[in-house]
């Protein structure tokens, strides 16, 4: 048995014909050939697989993709402006040295994208709450809280501010 | 030159030795466009799915896998009696030892399994969902057999044995000794034996492991992408498990790699098993491990029990040190297997002055997972068995338990400090150190003063506060030796190849920072390649602490050469001392006439363009970098819960390459031992199923429960035993994290905790014992 189904990703149109069990984030990996979605733990506890849905952040690996049929999805590969430049969240994750491997990173930058809308100007306690939805093996966590309150700083004096490649 | 005489010469290098440029490797992984090895394909490809035991200790006789073939999608289905050998055993590749010969490790069991998880047959299909489904349709015999799960139970007669014929469970048995152990104990004014244990815990990376393999018949080679930490340590092994003649018909590729610390990147079954189904199906096979597989197949570790004890004089002075450690390695020996024990003796008298010390293991196989190393391999365990010990001993004599460290701490006269002791056939030689000076600097930039104050202030709400630390040294560098090439171009581009490995640490960084120091080009322009056999000839890659250590030194060496054959080659072009040059990515001039000058494709032209230089870097011994962890806690003996109020690490990492990519390790690897301090935990059930086979159940720290860390990073003790000094610094920050918070929730609850992981249940069981 399969469906067809359509589901926006990152502002594109893709369409697929899938069997109901196939994961959300199987679908945009493999269907979509976007693969900075990454699946950590496919139970919905390490959030590396972190999208949006229609803006709002959701775990990939806890969804189908027929369930996202006629949504929009934004990925990690939608955030930066260009090939040049990064988003300033981005920016400020590589400025801070909040990632390592960067396993984890893609979840945790949708994550934090959609709540800096919510909260444009979060403590760094707030943002270590939030932040405590997604798991980092590497870092401790200290320099991610670090890089979010930078970008929210700098997102607030230019909010559709993009950072040029160095 | 003195690059002071030249401020171009600053700016050249800028970001080498010492600074904290922004790291090589962000770009990609920031935009989600990093290739981690399930991010990978090739045409044709197909998917593997490991079967594996659902049980702990059983029998079976059959098979039956008809069923499973004919599933939709089904391309093979492999099992024991398809293998060469019916699977050739994987040799361990550190402390050799003859006894651990009898309980490795095959690719597939046959007619035993011994423990849940266990790789049983693979299931190879057009799509993952296919291969699982099929998966479901094998029909095998199990018969249950008896388990032994705990560690000392193992050792007892009556024990079920996992390989019968070796007439045992012991896989392992040390004894290191040095200076009379007897004497000492006799003569001691206060003895203190105590038992101590640490659980079961594990790497765990947030990428699962996987690999991609891939046939190429016509030249009868492999390729094997998803290759961590090792690569061409474990291309040797697969060339010769596959019974092949030639190394080089073996390629192994890094690509991303998402966390190491220690389990990824040993050879395992499906290093085996994952090329030897390209090779019999003739498709790529890919293989990606879910986390459910991950927390049961790949190694744990830790697991291990202590009777231990200390012989002091009433004044402090610590005279002898025995310990006799089981050290539960799960039901096979791997790679690492005989690492872990082997570690623990070697390391357990650390930073003090023991007249006599005896230390042996037993390492005994259960039906667990099997065990290997995690970062600080046997030290997180030996750091809270001493640092607890050396408390208690405080507690019992009344004296502070820095002072009494103080008074025992190894002169910093005498180094190089021999232990008396041996890592894999080589003696632990403390390069070098200060001890007392590093507690002196820790004491005061960390406020130990204040942090009493606050310890006997009143905290309110029931709430108890402690002071602990713990005392460690750490080893780093090991596998003798490494490999780098540095090839400088007429464009003024530099591409470094290096036998190191990523494991996200950020390798190709502190790579390029040497080179941008010992060449004198600018950072921008330093590429570095590692993780491809077949680009880089050979290499020990990326484990214990050793790339920036040993890597590091070989590209000094070649990024050296590089230098002094392009200065040689312009003093002669320009009739100039070569003291006296300068290079840019333009070419060489004369500092001060900038008009006499040669380009750099003129010098490189009789050289075709590019100038190469290889370094081999050959160092026998260990560097052995030291610190202290100081931790304050409130711990709610209602509700078992620990608050840290502050955590401080102070680390001697001999010199320092990157301060930020430093604190980075120290912070990162702090979050993994409060970890092993206070949540993680493997558990199984009396019949040896795993009780934390999820993230809901294995419970990795978050940001909630990993609290900022202050870092004092010192440079007075640099390794004599390589050009940079360095040490490698990837392992303090988890060393001694069990030892402090474990002294530090003693201290809080004037009880001496001697059993990690210190949960709410047995806090709460602690405070109202």
């Amino acid at each position: 048995m399969t469906r067809r189904i359509a589901i926006e990703i990152n502002g594109r149109a893709v369409q697929g014909v899938v069997e109901p069990r196939l994961l959300l984030a199987d679908f945009i990996r493999d269907n979509a050939h976007l693969t900075g979605t990454h699946l950590g733990c496919e139970h919905g506890v390490c959030g590396a697989c972190t999208v949006q849905l229609d803006g709002e952040p959701v775990r990939s690996c806890l969804m189908f993709a027929v369930q996202a049929h006629g949504h929009r999805i934004a990925t990690v590969e939608g955030m930066a402006p260009s090939e040049e430049t990064l988003h300033p969240l981005q920016q400020a994750f590589h400025e801070c040295h909040a990632l390592q491997c960067g396993f984890c990173t893609p979840g945790i930058l949708m994550t934090m994208e959609a709540f800096l809308r919510d909260e444009p100007d979060p403590t760094p306690e707030r943002i270590r709450s939030v932040l405590a939805g997604n798991l980092c093996r590497c870092t401790g966590y200290q320099n991610i809280i670090t890089a979010v309150r930078l970008a929210a700083d700098r997102m607030q004096k230019a909010p559709d501010s993009a950072v040029d490649r160095p | 030159m003195d690059p002071r005489l030249d401020p171009t010469m600053d700016r050249l290098t800028a970001n080498g030795i010492g600074a904290a440029p922004l790291r090589k490797e962000d770009w990609p992984l920031v935009r989600g466009e990093g290739t981690f090895v399930a991010d990978f394909a090739r045409p044709g490809m197909v998917h593997a799915f490991v079967v594996r035991s659902p049980l702990a200790h059983a029998r079976f006789k059959r098979v039956d896998r008809r069923a499973a073939l004919a599933a939709p999608g089904v391309v093979d289905v492999i099992i024991a009696e398809d293998l060469p050998d019916r699977g050739r055993p994987i040799p361990t590749r550190q402390f050799a030892d003859e006894g651990s010969n009898r309980f490795l490790q095959r690719p597939l069991a046959d007619g035993v399994v011994r423990y849940s998880g266990e790789p049983v047959a693979v299931v190879v299909a057009d799509t993952r969902y296919r291969a699982e489904d099929a998966a479901e349709l094998l029909d095998i015999d199990y018969e249950r057999l008896e388990v032994v799960l705990d560690g000392e139970k193992a050792v007892a007669p009556d024990a079920p044995l996992l390989q019968p014929h070796a007439g045992t469970n012991v896989a392992g048995h040390l004894v290191v000794e040095t200076g009379d152990v007897e004497e000492a104990f006799a003569m001691a004014d206060l003895v203190i034996e105590e038992v101590f244990s640490i659980q079961r815990h594990a790497a765990v990376p947030l990428e699962t492991r996987g690999l991609l393999a891939e046939y190429d018949a016509k030249t009868e080679s492999i390729t094997v992408w998803g290759a961590a930490k090792i690569p061409h340590v474990n291309r040797a092994i697969l060339t010769r498990l596959l019974g092949w003649p030639d190394e080089n018909k073996v390629r192994m590729v890094e690509l991303h790699v998402g966390g190491g610390f220690g389990a990824r990147g040993e050879f395992y079954p499906e290093d085996y098993l994952i090329p030897f189904a390209a090779i019999r199906t003739g498709r790529p096979v890919m293989w990606v491990e879910d986390r459910e597989e991950n927390l049961r197949a790949t190694n744990h570790s830790r697991e291990q029990s202590h009777r231990v004890g200390i012989a002091l004089k009433s004044d402090g002075t610590f005279l002898g040190l025995r310990d006799s450690l089981i050290n539960n390695t799960g039901a096979y020996v791997r790679t690492h297997g005989m690492t872990v024990p082997g570690l623990s003796v070697s390391m357990l008298p650390g930073p003090y002055r023991w007249p006599a010390y005896r230390g042996e293991f037993h390492s005994v196989v259960t039906n667990k997972t099997p065990g290997g190393t995690y970062r600080s391999p046997g030290r997180f365990e030996i750091n809270f068995v001493r640092e607890r010990l050396v408390d208690i001993a405080a507690h019992r004599l009344g004296i502070d338990p820095v002072e009494l460290r103080r008074r025992n701490l190894i002169d910093r006269d005498d180094f190089p400090h021999e232990v008396g002791t041996s890592y894999d056939g080589h003696p632990v030689i403390y390069d070098s150190g200060d001890y007392e000076l590093l507690l002196d600097k820790a004491l005061a930039a960390f406020d130990y003063e204040g942090l009493k104050r606050w310890r006997h202030e009143p905290a309110g709400g029931g709430l108890r506060r402690g002071l602990g630390m713990g005392y460690f040294v750490e080893k780093a560098g090991p596998a003798e030796r490494e490999y780098a090439r540095v090839e400088l171009s007429d464009t003024g581009d530099v591409m470094v190849y290096s036998g190191s490995a990523s494991v996200g640490q950020g390798v190709e960084t502190i790579l390029a920072q040497v080179c941008v120091s010992h060449l004198g080009l600018p950072y921008e322009r330093v590429t570095v390649v590692h993780g491809d056999t077949a680009a880089i000839p050979e290499g020990m890659g990326a484990f214990g602490s050793r790339a920036a250590m040993l890597g590091g030194a070989a590209v000094m060496r070649a990024s050296e050469q590089v230098r002094k054959r392009l200065l040689d080659a312009a003093a002669e072009e320009l009739e100039a001392a070569p003291d006296d040059l300068m290079l840019t990515p333009a070419g060489v001039s004369v500092v001060g006439a900038p008009s006499r000058a040669v380009t750099l494709s003129k010098l490189l032209r009789v050289h075709g363009g590019v100038i190469k230089e290889e370094h081999r870097f050959v160092c026998d011994l260990l560097g052995f970098p030291y610190g202290i962890h100081f931790v304050a806690v409130e711990v709610d003996p209602a509700s078992g819960a620990v608050r840290i109020h502050r955590y401080a690490v102070a680390y001697d990492i001999g010199r320092c390459i990157n301060p930020v990519l430093v604190k980075g390790q120290i912070s990162g690897g702090l979050a993994q031992g409060i970890g092993g301090a206070l949540l993680e935990e493997f558990s199984y059930d009396a019949a040896g199923q795993p009780l934390s086979a999820s993230f809901m159940d294995y419970l990795l720290p978050t940001s909630l429960e990993v609290p900022d860390v202050e870092v004092l990073i010192t440079e007075d003790a640099p390794s004599p035993l390589n050009p940079l000094g360095v040490k490698g610094a990837g392992e303090g920050g988890t060393a001694a994290v069990g030892a402090a918070i474990a002294n530090a929730v003693s201290d809080a609850l004037g009880r001496e905790v001697t059993r990690l992981p210190l949960t709410p249940q047995r806090i709460v069981e602690l405070a109202s014992a």
